[in-house]
C-alpha cells in the first residue's frame, strides 16, 4: 500500500496550489496507483473483506513493482464519497474502484472532472466513457445453498435475513426459495429485513426469533457472521457464510459459504489499464468465471446433498440450469414466468415480487 | 402457541433486555444523584471492546467483565471531572463521552475485529439449561441473572439504606444537602463511577452472549434506549425492570410482525419504528398519571458549585 | 479542597473568545502526543487533519460544503440550548426537512420556474419545525423531557425516509434501487463559484448565522438570558414565558435543521436516498458548543469541525490513520472546551500550590 512520507505530501500540496481548483495532476511515476473506496472496513468478514481480498490477489498477480493501492474505508454513500474520489484522483490514482451502489452519483460527477482517470462502479447501473460496471451473480450461489437447505431442513421452515429490499437481495431470496422448493416442495422461507447492512445485535435478535419459531436453517444477506453465531449456539441444522468463508465463527452450523471473488476481475481490469486497453463496459459474471464461489462443504452434509448441490452448480456453470427458469409463481399464487421461459438479466432488476413459498 | 415457543420467546426477550436494563440501572443511580450522563452509549462501547480484548487474551470471562466495568467507570470519571469538578455542561460532556467511546473502541478494537469470542453460557448444568421447560429458569447467561439481582440491590440501596437516602437527598436538593455537611460532589462522583461500571457490564453482554464478536459500533444505539428507559420507568428500579423487558418484547415483536402476513396491513418500517414510538407514548402516559408534577430528581442536570 | 473558585461578577468576554481557540490548539498538541503513544504518526495526524486541508486551496471548497449544513443546524441548536431546551434530535428534523422538501420537489419535478426552489426550501424548514413541534407540544403540555423525545423521533424519522424511498417515492428508472428521481435544474442549488463544488448553501449558511446574530442579540437571546438567568426554575418548569421559550427554541432549531436538510438534498445529494442521514444533526451539537452557542462562533466552529472530517479523510489516504481517530480528536476538542468553560465564569485560585484535586 501507499506510504506517503512528509516530503511527498509537501510535493502534492505545493503542486496543487499552483493548479486550477479542479485540475488533475499526473505524477512522474512508473507504478500504477489504484484506489479502493469501501463503505466499511476490510475486516468485516463480508462484503468489504471480499473486495480487499480481491485487491491483495490482484497485487500478488500483477506485482507490487507495477501497482500500488490505496484503500479508503468507512466512506459513507453520499457527498462525502465525492470528496474521497476527487482526493484519490488528485493524488494520482489512475484507476479507482467504487465498491458500493450508493457511490454511483458521485463516481459519475468526479469522472467528468477527471476524464483520464478510470472508474469502476461495483453493482452499478450506468456507464460513461471512463466509468465501467462490475457485478457478480450472487443469486447463482443462492441456488446452490437453496438446494442444500431444501434437502437438509427437518422442520421445512428456513429463513433469510436480508438488509434492505433491493433487487440483489430480493433476487437472492427468490433464487434461494426456488431451489429449496425444487428440492423439497414443502419448504417455506421466512424473510426478515433488518434495515441495515450491519447491525449485529439486530441480526442476532432476528436469528433467535426465527429459530424460536421453528426455523432450522438461516441464510443471510448482511455483512458479518452474527446470524451464523446464533445458529451455532442454538444447534440448529445450520446457516451459510455470506461473502466469505465464516466457518471459524460457527464450525458446526456453517454448512458452506457463498464467497465473493473479485480478484479475477481486478487482475483483468488493472492489466487492461496497464496495457492501455481498458474500455467502458459492464461485467456481470457468476459461478462460471469464478467471481462467485461455493466454499468447502461441512463434513456433516450427507453425500447425496453434496452431490445435488454440485449438480446445481454444474448445471448453472454449463448453462443447462437457470436460477430463474419458469414456471414461476409468485407468493400470491399468480404465474409470473411461463414454463420454458426465464427471468433474464434485463428483467432481473424490475422484479418486485417474491416467489411461491416466501413469507415476507 | 406451545409452551416451548413461549419459553423460547421469553429467553430471547431476556437476552435483548439485559444490556439496556444494566445500563439503565447505572444511569438511574446517576440521575438520582442529580447528574445526567448522556455518555452511556460510549461507555457501553468501551465496555464491549475491553470485554473482547480481555476474553480473547486471557479466556477469562469474569476478568473480562471486571475489566470492562473498570474501564467504562474510568471513562465516566472524565465526565465526572468535567461536570462535577469543573461544572461543565452535562449534556455536552455526555455527548462528548459518547463520541470518545465510539472513536476509542473503534481504534482499540481493530486487532480484535472479526474474531469469534467464546460465549458466556448458563452457569447451570446443561441438563437444566437446555431442557425445553426448565431452561425458562436456568437457560440464561450469568449476566442476565446479575441484572435481575442488581434491580433488587439498587432498589434496596436507594430505598432502605442511609447511603441511598443521602444520594437521593443530593439529587433532590444539593444546596441543603451541602449545608447539612454531605459531600455533594463526592457522592455524585461515586454515582457517576457506578453508572460507568454498569454501562461497561452492559457492553459486555454484546460480545459475551448476544453477538460474540467485536465490530465498530457494536451496541448500535442501545445506550440511548437505556437513557429513555430511566425516564420511562420514572426513576424506579422495578418499573425499570418491567420497562426493559417490555422494550425487549417490542424488539422481538418487530421480527414476528415482519414474518407474519397479519401485520402486513402496515409497512414494515412502521413495526421497526414502533419501539421508539411506544417509548414516546409511554412517556406521555406516565406524565398524564402524574399531572403537574414530575418524578425527575429536582437537581437533574444542574451543576453544583461549592464556592468559597 | 485546595481549589478555590471565585465567581466573576461578569463572565470574562476575553476568555469566552480565547478558550475555544486554546482548546483547538491544545487538542492538536495533546492529539499528537496521544497518537504517537498509540503507535501512530501523531505529528503527521495533526498535520494532515488540521493543516493540510488549509494549505491546499483545492480543499477549501470541501470545507465550505461540509461546514454549511453544520453551521445552519448549529445556529438553531445554539438558540435552543441558550434557552435551556435540549433538542438533541436535530438529525431527525434534518431528515424530515429533506423529506418534506423532496415531497414538494417530486410534485414539481416536471415544472419549471424560479418559485420552485424557494418553495422547496420553505417546505423543508416547515417540515423540520413541524417535527420539532411534537416534542415541544409534549414538553409544554405533558412535561415530557425533550432530550428523549427528540432522540426517539430521530430513529422514527429514519424509518419514514426508508418507507418513502423504498416504496412510493422510488424512481421508476432506478432499476429497483431505492432512490428518488434526480431533482431538476430548477430544483438544484446553483454552483456559485465556477469550477468548484461550492453551491448556494454555503453563503446561505453564513447569512443564516448573521441574521440569527442580529435578530436574536436584540430580541430573543436577551429575553431568554433574562428568563433563564433570573429565574431558571420558572424557565424550566412552568409559567407562560417558559412555555413560549420551549416552543420558540424547538421551532427555530427544528426549522433550521429542516432547512439544512432540504438544502443538502437539493445540493450535494441531488436526490433523496436511504444514505441521506450522515449524522450532521449530531455533529452540529459539537459545533454549537464549540462555537460558544454564539452564531459567529458557530461559523468558525463549523469550519473547524469540517476541517477535522476533511483532514481525517486525507490522513486516511496519506498516512493510513484510521478514521476513528477523527472522533477522538473531536471529543478531545469538546472536552477541553467544556473544561475551560469554568474559567470564563470563575476565577481559579489554588490555595495550596502544587496539588490540584481530581
Amino acid at each position: 500500500m501507499t506510504q506517503f512520507n512528509r516530503r511527498t505530501m509537501i510535493k502534492i500540496g505545493g503542486a496543487a496550489a499552483t493548479l486550477p481548483l479542479l485540475g488533475s495532476r499526473a505524477f512522474a511515476q512508473e507504478k500504477l496507483k489504484v484506489g479502493f473506496v469501501l463503505i466499511g472496513t476490510p475486516d468485516d468478514n463480508g462484503w468489504n473483506h471480499g473486495h480487499d481480498r480481491g485487491r491483495q490477489e490482484m497485487v500478488d498477480a500483477i506485482g507490487a513493482d507495477k501497482v500500488e493501492t490505496t484503500v479508503v474505508t468507512n466512506v459513507p454513500e453520499g457527498p462525502d464519497s465525492e470528496r474521497v474520489f476527487r482526493e484519490l484522483a488528485q493524488q494520482g490514482h489512475k484507476l479507482i474502484y467504487a465498491t458500493s451502489f450508493g457511490f454511483g452519483d458521485y463516481v459519475h460527477k468526479v469522472a467528468k472532472m477527471f476524464p483520464d482517470v478510470k472508474f469502476e462502479w461495483a453493482t452499478g447501473n450506468a456507464t460513461a466513457p471512463n466509468v465501467s460496471l462490475y457485478n457478480a451473480k450472487f443469486h447463482e450461489g443462492r441456488s446452490v445453498i437453496g438446494t442444500i437447505s431444501g434437502m437438509m431442513t427437518k422442520t421445512n421452515k428456513i429463513a433469510y435475513i436480508g438488509s434492505f429490499p433491493i433487487p440483489e437481495v430480493r433476487m437472492g431470496i427468490n433464487a434461494y426459495a426456488i431451489a429449496a422448493r425444487k428440492a423439497n416442495p414443502n419448504v417455506t422461507v421466512k424473510v426478515v429485513y433488518v434495515d441495515s447492512w450491519f447491525d449485529p445485535a439486530k441480526e442476532a435478535d432476528a436469528a433467535r426469533a426465527l429459530i424460536d419459531q421453528g426455523v432450522d436453517i438461516i441464510t443471510q444477506h448482511t455483512d458479518g457472521p452474527a446470524a451464523l453465531q446464533v445458529a451455532e449456539e442454538r444447534g440448529i441444522v445450520g446457516g451459510f457464510g455470506q461473502g466469505a468463508d465464516m466457518s471459524a465463527f460457527a464450525p458446526n452450523a456453517h454448512l458452506t459459504a457463498i464467497i465473493d471473488r473479485w480478484g479475477p476481475h481486478y487482475i483483468k481490469s488493472v492489466q487492461s489499464v496497464l496495457d492501455g486497453t481498458w474500455a467502458e463496459g459492464s461485467v456481470w459474471d457468476g459461478l462460471a468465471s469464478g467471481e462467485v464461489e461455493i466454499g468447502p462443504y461441512n463434513a456433516k452434509i450427507p453425500a447425496d446433498v453434496v452431490a445435488a448441490a454440485e449438480a446445481t452448480k454444474a448445471g448453472i456453470i454449463d448453462g443447462s440450469l437457470h436460477p430463474f427458469a419458469g414456471p414461476i409463481k409468485d407468493n400470491a399464487g399468480a404465474e409470473r414466468v411461463a414454463a420454458g421461459d426465464i427471468i433474464d438479466d434485463g428483467e432481473y432488476w424490475a422484479v418486485d415480487w417474491y416467489v411461491e413459498g416466501v413469507e415476507a | 402457541m406451545s409452551t416451548e415457543l413461549i419459553i423460547a420467546i421469553i429467553i430471547t426477550i431476556a437476552g435483548a433486555a439485559t444490556p439496556i436494563l444494566l445500563a439503565a440501572l447505572g444511569e438511574l443511580v446517576v440521575e438520582k444523584s442529580g447528574v445526567l450522563n448522556l455518555g452511556v452509549e460510549g461507555m457501553m462501547l468501551i465496555g464491549a471492546v475491553i470485554t473482547v480484548a480481555v476474553t480473547l487474551t486471557t479466556g477469562n470471562h469474569l476478568l473480562a467483565v471486571v475489566c470492562a466495568a473498570l474501564a467504562a467507570s474510568l471513562s465516566s470519571l472524565i465526565f465526572g471531572v468535567l461536570t462535577l469538578t469543573l461544572s461543565a455542561n452535562q449534556v455536552a460532556t455526555g455527548l462528548a463521552l459518547t463520541i470518545l467511546g465510539t472513536g476509542f473502541s473503534a481504534l482499540f478494537g481493530q486487532p480484535y475485529t472479526g474474531k469469534d469470542v467464546p460465549l458466556l453460557r448458563s452457569p447451570f448444568p446443561p441438563e437444566l439449561a437446555t431442557d425445553p421447560i426448565w431452561r425458562v429458569l436456568f437457560g440464561y447467561s450469568p449476566l442476565v441473572y446479575f441484572a435481575l439481582i442488581m434491580v433488587v440491590v439498587v432498589w434496596w440501596f436507594l430505598q432502605k439504606t442511609r447511603a441511598g437516602l443521602i444520594l437521593r437527598a443530593v439529587g433532590e436538593n444539593d444546596l441543603s444537602a451541602h449545608s447539612i455537611g454531605y459531600p455533594v460532589i463526592g457522592i455524585r462522583y461515586l454515582a457517576v463511577a457506578f453508572g460507568g461500571a454498569m454501562a461497561g457490564i452492559a457492553g459486555s453482554c454484546f460480545p459475551l452472549f448476544l453477538t460474540p464478536q467485536w465490530v465498530e459500533r457494536l451496541t448500535t444505539g442501545r445506550g440511548w434506549i437505556a437513557l429513555a428507559l430511566v425516564v420511562f420507568a420514572a426513576w424506579r428500579p422495578f418499573r425499570l425492570l418491567a420497562g426493559a423487558y417490555f422494550f425487549g418484547l417490542m424488539m422481538i415483536f418487530e421480527i414476528y410482525a415482519k414474518t407474519n402476513s397479519a401485520f402486513r396491513v402496515l409497512p414494515s418500517e412502521f413495526w421497526a419504528a414502533l419501539p421508539y414510538l411506544a417509548t414516546v407514548l409511554v412517556l406521555v402516559l406516565i406524565s398524564l398519571r402524574r399531572e403537574g408534577s414530575t418524578a425527575a430528581p429536582a437537581c437533574l442536570g444542574k451543576p453544583f458549585v461549592a464556592t468559597g | 479542597m485546595q481549589l478555590r473558585l471565585e465567581k466573576r461578577s461578569q463572565p470574562s468576554q476575553l476568555l469566552r473568545v480565547v478558550t475555544p481557540i486554546a482548546a483547538v490548539l491544545l487538542t492538536m498538541v495533546l492529539g499528537a502526543i496521544v497518537f504517537t503513544l498509540l503507535g501512530y504518526d501523531g505529528v503527521g495526524a495533526v498535520r494532515e487533519i488540521f493543516i493540510s486541508p488549509l494549505v491546499n486551496s483545492y480543499k477549501w471548497q470541501d470545507l465550505a460544503v461540509k461546514a454549511a449544513p453544520l453551521i445552519i443546524i448549529a445556529v438553531g441548536l445554539a438558540i435552543s440550548y441558550r434557552a435551556n431546551v435540549w433538542n438533541i434530535g436535530a438529525e431527525g428534523q434534518y431528515i424530515i426537512g429533506a423529506v418534506v422538501g423532496t415531497g414538494v420537489g417530486l410534485a414539481t419535478n416536471s415544472m419549471t420556474g424560479w418559485w420552485i426552489m424557494p418553495l422547496m426550501m420553505l417546505a423543508g424548514a416547515a417540515g423540520g419545525a413541524a417535527y420539532a413541534a411534537v416534542p415541544a407540544f409534549l414538553r409544554v403540555r405533558f412535561r415530557v423531557n425533550e432530550i428523549l423525545t427528540t432522540l426517539m423521533l430521530t430513529y422514527v424519522s429514519v424509518y419514514v425516509l426508508n418507507y418513502l424511498v423504498f416504496g412510493p417515492w422510488k424512481s421508476p428508472t432506478s432499476m429497483g434501487q431505492p432512490q428518488t428521481v434526480m431533482f431538476s435544474a430548477d430544483q438544484s442549488l446553483p454552483y456559485i463559484i465556477p469550477g468548484t463544488i461550492v453551491q448556494l448553501n454555503a453563503p446561505i449558511a453564513i447569512v443564516v448565522a448573521l441574521v440569527a446574530w442580529l435578530v436574536f442579540s436584540r430580541f430573543v437571546f436577551g429575553f431568554q438570558i433574562r428568563v433563564v438567568g433570573a429565574a431558571p426554575h420558572a424557565a424550566r418548569y412552568g409559567g407562560f414565558s417558559a412555555d413560549r421559550t420551549v416552543w420558540l427554541a424547538l421551532l427555530i432549531s427544528g426549522g433550521l435543521a429542516g432547512f439544512a436538510g432540504v438544502l443538502e438534498a437539493m445540493g450535494p445529494f441531488g436526490r433523496l436516498v436511504p444514505q441521506f442521514p450522515t449524522n450532521y444533526g449530531f455533529t452540529a451539537i459539537i459545533v454549537a458548543f464549540l462555537g460558544r452557542l454564539h452564531p459567529i462562533g458557530v461559523i468558525l466552529a463549523g469550519l473547524i469541525v469540517a476541517l477535522s472530517f476533511v483532514g481525517g479523510e486525507m490522513a486516511q489516504i496519506s498516512i493510513k490513520l484510521p478514521f476513528a481517530a477523527v472522533g477522538i480528536f473531536q471529543a478531545m476538542m469538546l472536552f477541553l472546551l467544556l473544561a475551560s468553560d469554568l474559567l470564563v465564569r470563575y476565577r481559579l485560585r489554588v490555595v495550596r500550590p502544587g496539588e490540584v484535586p481530581a
